[in-house]
This record gives C-alpha cells, sequence and structure tokens, in this order.
C-alpha cells in the first residue's frame, strides 16, 4: 500500500472531497448570515428578491445545470476512451461558465446602474434590513462567480492535458476532480437561486 | 485499490439533467404562487432534493463505498450544527 | 545544515543535493517538517520578546517603555504571531510532518507537493502579516481577535494583517486534508486503526478540525475586509448588521482552533509518558475516542467565549452547559495518563520533565477554563487577566510545554546528536518555575479585577505586576538555556544512535537520521505502539 508507484485513485480522490467540504463550509458562513438575517427582516428580503431578475436567475440555472451534465459527460467520454469527445464537453462547460459569467455582469451592471451596490446613497436611504440583503448578496454570489472563474480555467487546464494525452481512459483522476470542483460550484448555486431570486 | 470504475451511461446523465430542469421549473412555479412561509420550506426541500441527485449521480456519490459518504455526511452535519446552534442565540434574544 | 558531517544515508544527504534550493522546494516531508520547525519558533521567538516587553510595559503602573498606542499594536502583534505563526502550525507542521508518515510506516504524505504548497502559503501569509505592521496605517491594535467595530474603523493596516491570516487558514486546510488521506490511505501493512500511535490519533482528530472549522474563519476574514474596504455593513447597526454574528463566525473556527492548538499536544504526551515509564499506556482505546470527542464537542461551545456579548440567555445556559461536557474526554486523558504512571518504572530524563510539567500545567489550565465556562463567574473575571492566565497555562503551558518535550524527543532521532541532559533539566526547571510565578499571579491579578489590554493601571495591582514580570524574565532565562543546549547538542553534540529510550513506534525502528524514503524496506507492523517486549532498553 505504501508503494506510490502507481496513482492512488481512491487517494486523490479522498483527498479532494476533504477540499470540497471547505468550500461547502466556506459558502455555509455565509448561508448562515442569510438565516440569522432572514429571519430579521423577512419582509426587507422579500423586498430585495423582488428586485432582482428572476428570469436571468433561472437562465443561469439552467445554463449551469447543463455544464454540470456536460462535465459529468466528459468523465464518461474519457473512461470510455473517447477522447474528442471528451474534450468537445470539456469545451461546452467552459462556454456555459462564459455565459453564466456574461449574464451575471450584465444583471450586476443593471443592479449597480439603479445605485445598489454596498454603501450606495439608495440603500444608506432605504430600510437597514434591504441593506444587508444587497451585501449579502454581492457578497455570495461574487465569491461564487470567483469559483465559477476558477472551475472554468481548471478545466480549461484538463481539456488541454486531454488533447495532450495525459489524461486518458487508465488516468484520468485529473479530470474527475475537475469535474467533482465543477459540480460542487453548480450545487452552491442550486442554493443560491431560491434564495435570493424566489424568496419573494 | 482496484475496484471497479463505474462507468455511468450518458442516457442516465441526460435523465437527470431533465429531472434537474424540470425541478428547476417547480421551484419557480412554486414561488410564484402564495404560500406565505412554506414557499422557503419548499424551495428548500426541492433545493436539497436538485443536490443530492447531482451528488449521488453526477458526482458518482451512489457508487463510492461507505467511506465518503459518511464523511459528507458529518461535513454536513457539522455545518447544520454551526447555523443551527447559532440559532440558540437568535431565536431567544 | 552543511556542517553536519552525516554519513551519506539519511534524508540531509542521501539524495546528493544539500542547497537551500533542495530545502524550500523539497517535497520529503522531513525536510518540510524541519522548515515548519525553523520558521513557526522563529516566529516563537519573535512573540515571546513582544511579550517581555508587554511585561516591562505591566511592571509599574503609569507608562514604562511605551504608549498606549505601542502597548496596542504590541499585545496585538503578539497575539496574532502566536496564535497564527506559531501553535496553529507548528505542531501539525513540523512534529506532524517529521514523524506521522514514519509512525503509519508511510514513505511519505499522500500529496507531497500539496505538502510543499502549505508551507510555502504559511510563509506568504506570514509577510503578509510583517508587511502590514510596517506599511499603510501601521500596525493592527484590534487584539488578535478582529472584533468588530473597531477592526472596521481602525486606520491601521487591520486589512491586509488579516488577508495574511487567510492565506494562512488556506495552508492549514491543505495540511489537513493531506494528513486525514495519509492516515487513511498510507498505513504500512499491519498498520490497524487499533496499532497507530496516540500522537498520529490526535493528528488525526486535529485534521478534521482544521478541514471542518478553517473555512469559516476563512469566510469571516473575508467578511472583515469587505467591511472595511466595500463598506457592506453586515457587521454595522448603522447598516442593519449584527456585531455578534461576527463573534458567532469568528468563534465557530476560533473555538475549536484551540483544539487544533491542545490535541497533538496531548498526543505527544500519550507517546511519552509510556516509553518513560516502561509501561503500556493506560486505556489506549480511551485516548483515541477521547481525541475525537474532544474534536467533536470542542466545535459545539463556541458560545462560551460571548457569555457578556449580549447574547440570549438561552445561549448562554446551552453554551455552558456543553462547555463542562468537553471537559469529560479532558479528564479521560488526565485520568489515563497517570494510571500509566502508576507503578510504572519511570525515568525523568528532559522529555519525561516536560510531559509531566505538561500534565500539571494543562490540569491548572483546564479547571480554570470551567470557572470561565460557567455563565456566572465569567461574568465577573470576564476579559481580566485571569482569562490570560488561563489561557497561557493551556496554550503555553499545554501546547508550548508539549513543543518543548517533541523537541527534547524527537529531534535528537532526526538529528542524529544528542543534546546535554544536565542543562536541559535546568533549562527546564527555570522555565517550569517562572512559568508558574507569571501566569498564575496574572490569575490571582485578574480575580482581584485587572482588566486585560490595559497598558496602564490602578496602583493596588503593583506589586503582584512586579511579581509576574520577574516571573517572566526566569521562564525566558530557562527559555535562552534549552535553545541553547538544543543548538549547541544537535549541531555538534555526540552521536544520537539507535533507541536509547526504548519506544516501540515504527520511528525507532528506522534508522538515525532516517533515509528519504524512510524505510530501508517495506515494514510490517506486529505489535502495537506500546508493546515495549524487545525494544531495547529494559
Amino acid at each position: 500500500m505504501t508503494h506510490p508507484q502507481h496513482k492512488d485513485y481512491a487517494g486523490a480522490k479522498l483527498g479532494m472531497w476533504l477540499f470540497l467540504f471547505t468550500e461547502i463550509l466556506l459558502f455555509g458562513g455565509l448561508f448562515l448570515l442569510y438565516s440569522v438575517y432572514l429571519r430579521r427582516y423577512p419582509h426587507e428580503f422579500a423586498a430585495g428578491g423582488k428586485q432582482l431578475n428572476w428570469i436571468m436567475g433561472t437562465a443561469n440555472t439552467a445554463i449551469l445545470l447543463t455544464s454540470s451534465l456536460f462535465a459529468a459527460m466528459s468523465v464518461t467520454a474519457v473512461q470510455r476512451d473517447e477522447l474528442k469527445r471528451a474534450d468537445g464537453l470539456i469545451g461546452g462547460t467552459v462556454i456555459c461558465a462564459a455565459g453564466f459569467m456574461a449574464i451575471k455582469y450584465f444583471e450586476w451592471s443593471a443592479k449597480i446602474g439603479h445605485g445598489i451596490y454596498p454603501g450606495s446613497e439608495h440603500l444608506k436611504a432605504g430600510p437597514p434590513g434591504e441593506s444587508v440583503f444587497f451585501s449579502l448578496y454581492y457578497i455570495t454570489t461574487g465569491l461564487h462567480g470567483i469559483h465559477v472563474v476558477i472551475g472554468a480555467v481548471l478545466l480549461a487546464w484538463i481539456a488541454a492535458k486531454v488533447k495532450g494525452g495525459t489524461v486518458n481512459a487508465g488516468d484520468y483522476i485529473l479530470l474527475e476532480n475537475g469535474a467533482l470542483y465543477w459540480h460542487l460550484v453548480d450545487l452552491i448555486w442550486i442554493f443560491i437561486f431560491p434564495l435570493y431570486y424566489l424568496i419573494l | 485499490m482496484n475496484e471497479q470504475h463505474h462507468i455511468i451511461s450518458y442516457r442516465k446523465l441526460t435523465g437527470i439533467w431533465l429531472a434537474l430542469l424540470a425541478l428547476t421549473a417547480l421551484t419557480v412555479g412554486i414561488t410564484r404562487i402564495e404560500l406565505g412561509g412554506y414557499k422557503v420550506l419548499g424551495a428548500l426541500t426541492i433545493a436539497c432534493l436538485k443536490s443530492g441527485l447531482v451528488i449521488a449521480v453526477f458526482m458518482h456519490m451512489k457508487y463510492e463505498g461507505r467511506l465518503l459518504r459518511g464523511l459528507l455526511f458529518l461535513a454536513l452535519m457539522t455545518l447544520a450544527i454551526f447555523i443551527g446552534f447559532t440559532f440558540f442565540d437568535v431565536l431567544y434574544r | 545544515m552543511t556542517t553536519l558531517k552525516q554519513p551519506k544515508t539519511s534524508f540531509w544527504n542521501d539524495t546528493g543535493k544539500t542547497g537551500i534550493a533542495s530545502w524550500i522546494f523539497s517535497t520529503d516531508h522531513k525536510r518540510i517538517g524541519l522548515l515548519y520547525l525553523y520558521s513557526t519558533f522563529g516566529f516563537f521567538l519573535v512573540g515571546v520578546l513582544l511579550g517581555l516587553l508587554l511585561r516591562i510595559e505591566l511592571m509599574a503602573p503609569g507608562r514604562t517603555i511605551m504608549g498606549p498606542q505601542t502597548y496596542n499594536a504590541v499585545f496585538t502583534v503578539h497575539g496574532v504571531v502566536m496564535i497564527f505563526l506559531f501553535i496553529l502550525p507548528s505542531f501539525p507542521g513540523a512534529f506532524g510532518n517529521l514523524v506521522m508518515p514514519i509512525q503509519i510506516g508511510a514513505r511519505d504524505v499522500a500529496f507531497p507537493r500539496l505538502n510543499l504548497l502549505s508551507w510555502w502559503l504559511y510563509i506568504i501569509g506570514a509577510v503578509l502579516i510583517l508587511t502590514a505592521l510596517f506599511i499603510g496605517g501601521g500596525a493592527p491594535d484590534t487584539g488578535w481577535t478582529f472584533y468588530v467595530p473597531f477592526s472596521a474603523r481602525t486606520t491601521t493596516n487591520v486589512s491586509l494583517a488579516v488577508f495574511g491570516v487567510f492565506i494562512i487558514g488556506f495552508s492549514a486546510i491543505l495540511t489537513g486534508l493531506n494528513f486525514i488521506t495519509t492516515i487513511h490511505r498510507l498505513r504500512a501493512e499491519g498498520m490497524t486503526w487499533d496499532r497507530i500511535p496516540l500522537f498520529t490519533w490526535s493528528l488525526y482528530a486535529t485534521a478534521w478540525v482544521q478541514v471542518l472549522a478553517t473555512p469559516i474563519l476563512a469566510i469571516t476574514l473575508v467578511l472583515v475586509m469587505s467591511e472595511r474596504i466595500l463598506g457592506t455593513g453586515l457587521f454595522d447597526p448603522a447598516k442593519g448588521g449584527d456585531p455578534v454574528m461576527y463573534q458567532h463566525l469568528f468563534w465557530i473556527y476560533s473555538h475549536p482552533a484551540v483544539y487544533i492548538m491542545i490535541l497533538p499536544a496531548m498526543g505527544l504526551i500519550s507517546d511519552i509518558i509510556p516509553v518513560f515509564s516502561r509501561k503500556p499506556i493506560f486505556g489506549y482505546k480511551m485516548i483515541a475516542f477521547s481525541s475525537l470527542a474532544i474534536a467533536a464537542a470542542g466545535s459545539l461551545v463556541w458560545g462560551h467565549h460571548m457569555f457578556t456579548s449580549g447574547m440570549s440567555d438561552t445561549a448562554v445556559l446551552v453554551f455552558s452547559f456543553l462547555t463542562f461536557i468537553v471537559a469529560i474526554p479532558s479528564a479521560i486523558k488526565v485520568f489515563n495518563w497517570v494510571s500509566t504512571l502508576y507503578k510504572g518504572s519511570i525515568s525523568l530524563e528532559a522529555p519525561m520533565l516536560f510531559a509531566l510539567s505538561f500534565i500539571l500545567l494543562f490540569s491548572i489550565g483546564g479547571l480554570s477554563g470551567l470557572i470561565l465556562g460557567a455563565a456566572a463567574t465569567d461574568v465577573h473575571v470576564h476579559d481580566t487577566h485571569f482569562v490570560v492566565g488561563h489561557f497561557h497555562y493551556v496554550m503555553f503551558g499545554g501546547s508550548g510545554f508539549a513543543f518543548f518535550a517533541a523537541m527534547h524527543y524527537w529531534l535528537p532521532k532526526f538529528y542524529g546528536r544528542r543534546y546535554a541532559e544536565k542543562p536541559a533539566v535546568v533549562g527546564w526547571a527555570l522555565m517550569f518555575t517562572g512559568f508558574n510565578i507569571l501566569y498564575f499571579t496574572m490569575q490571582v491579578l485578574g480575580m482581584k479585577g485587572m482588566p486585560r489590554r490595559y497598558y496602564d493601571y490602578l496602583p493596588e495591582f503593583a506589586n503582584l505586576n512586579l511579581v509576574a514580570t520577574i516571573g517572566s524574565w526566569i521562564l525566558a532565562a530557562g527559555l535562552v538555556i534549552m535553545l541553547v543546549n538544543l543548538f549547541r547538542g544537535l549541531l555538534w553534540g555526540a552521536p544520537f544512535e539507535g533507541n536509547p529510550w526504548g519506544g516501540a513506534t515504527l520511528e525507532w525502528t528506522v534508522p538515525t537520521p532516517p533515509p528519504t524514503e524512510n524505510f530501508l524496506e517495506e515494514p510490517v507492523v506486529t505489535h502495537g505502539p506500546y508493546d515495549f517486549k524487545g525494544t531495547g532498553k529494559p
């Protein structure tokens, strides 16, 4: 067991899952704050949620779910040694990530255009709960956005490895771990979406 | 270490994807109608269902051994305790 | 390092590379362990110097050597350096890395390159913290806890220091996940879970705390930065936020973090006591279990830092009750150590002296912790020198003395040279005496009502403060003797060979110093870690 001549597949996956736990707890801190402040300001949170564009939110949910599908399929493709297809599927994931970020950009700039951003005059004039809602919104979606970008870069790098042949049907733990990371990004969004866009 | 790696078919993955999209539509639907406080509960239940599907199939947890499953449970319990115990303060202040 | 004339069979030179780059880019767990030892211990000495300065300032009422603002900065930096740059990373980083893989019969940790990255992140975080002292608004003056609202408003350079701590948290997470994976995947044949040495068991529990609690610190620090830079107002009542939520988030991490500091120390003591008593450990399973129980129960008690914060009475009651539960697994350990000593053939050498004083000092610290854990008495002594005395008993008397024990117990193994016994004992005696004069006096001062973090005080506290300051000098003198002795011994001392203390764990079966991949041939474990039959000395 101590001979690391061959790769310790299960060990690498265990390590990755442990890392995902830390990500869950990281966002968990923000969800903790959300739950506390939702209880304190239910009406302001509902009013804040109404101001978010739920159509854009739903579109982004669909995009992320699709990107996750591509990521999961790319693992299947590599396992079946269909490397070309795997590369294409990872490319699909990265394109979805770009689409997600584009929509996010329009959403944020529209909000900032309306004077809604942390510390803005508009929020200072409004009820305090609204300011808390939007601060949490910006920090949570901002941190999530950073994770989307990191995940996309990671997957693009892995796609290059698939092309180069270092990731293949015999050794694909890198892709599997990259896909796990991507699914986590999706997972966090599955909770962000209803909590921020749909609690009306 | 020489465990068989389970390969999940494209068909199954697509099926899960469709289910996830349907659940998304459902969440949007139920939060449009007036349910009061149940809205949050309903939306969160569906979110848990969705994440369960992602973890079980997309993330292959269904095919992993007991160890990883147990550890995931431990991590989620820890988060639940962190949030829950904070409410000893928030609820009774 | 090149001054060592080692045979070319150890990790010091058997790869043929001994230059500085072969160290700071090494993926060998022993080299990384020594890197951690040098860097964390360097910061420990910085922290000691700052602590001595604080004591000199408090020697007499009024201004002695520094003004109030400097005093605030010095106690903040003392705390940040000691907590984040020394105690948290030192035990897992230095001795965890040096010893743990060998104890379970592995050639290295599961992810050697990640291990190196951990150390680099630690160094980057440390450099950021040090930079924060000298640029921008100057050294932070918030105390190591970075409490809002002050930390959100002060003009000192809190943002950069907090970012440095964030990076160090990342380093701790990577070390934790690396160790968990290593212990699950890389145990040698026959190294079943009930044969894992208790030091490794404690590191396993510690690693879980690192993995599950540190992310909460990370997000808290991100929020402090966004509070300062973006004005998010999540902890600002004027904007609808709640400063008490900061305290919740901070202590959700920082209380379990206390167990990151003490658990490996307890594990080490559980390894040393049986070796120097020539008796198998009493209650192996319960000690291993209590490590996990402390890690679990310790994650439920963060509220006891907040009894006077305006938290709800229900929460005070619940957290006070849970705090008393942590005392149970801690007491299990103490009782088992004492039972191990009973009728043992005790030899009082330096590592054992430090280990025995650990039991006493930790017990004093732990019992004074119960006074703080009870809500009624806590209100009386909250934010006094009693608290300062309490956590120095646990952190310094506990983790610190255990760290010195580990230096005397394991470092000869890795340097292949021994220190002189007599100066080690003298150093220990001075430190033990000075320690108690310093911190016990602090606890008395706290009971009398002297508040912490004040640079001035009422004249009636003057005598005891002078006593405490003199204690700090005795402590420092002992520390200097210990350091000089270790330094001379490990570099130029007589050769250290074999297994002079008769330890039964795997690190005593490998050559001294160990070769790069630890084992000349694949180890097969056939006996428990405290099964002393046939391990050399009677």
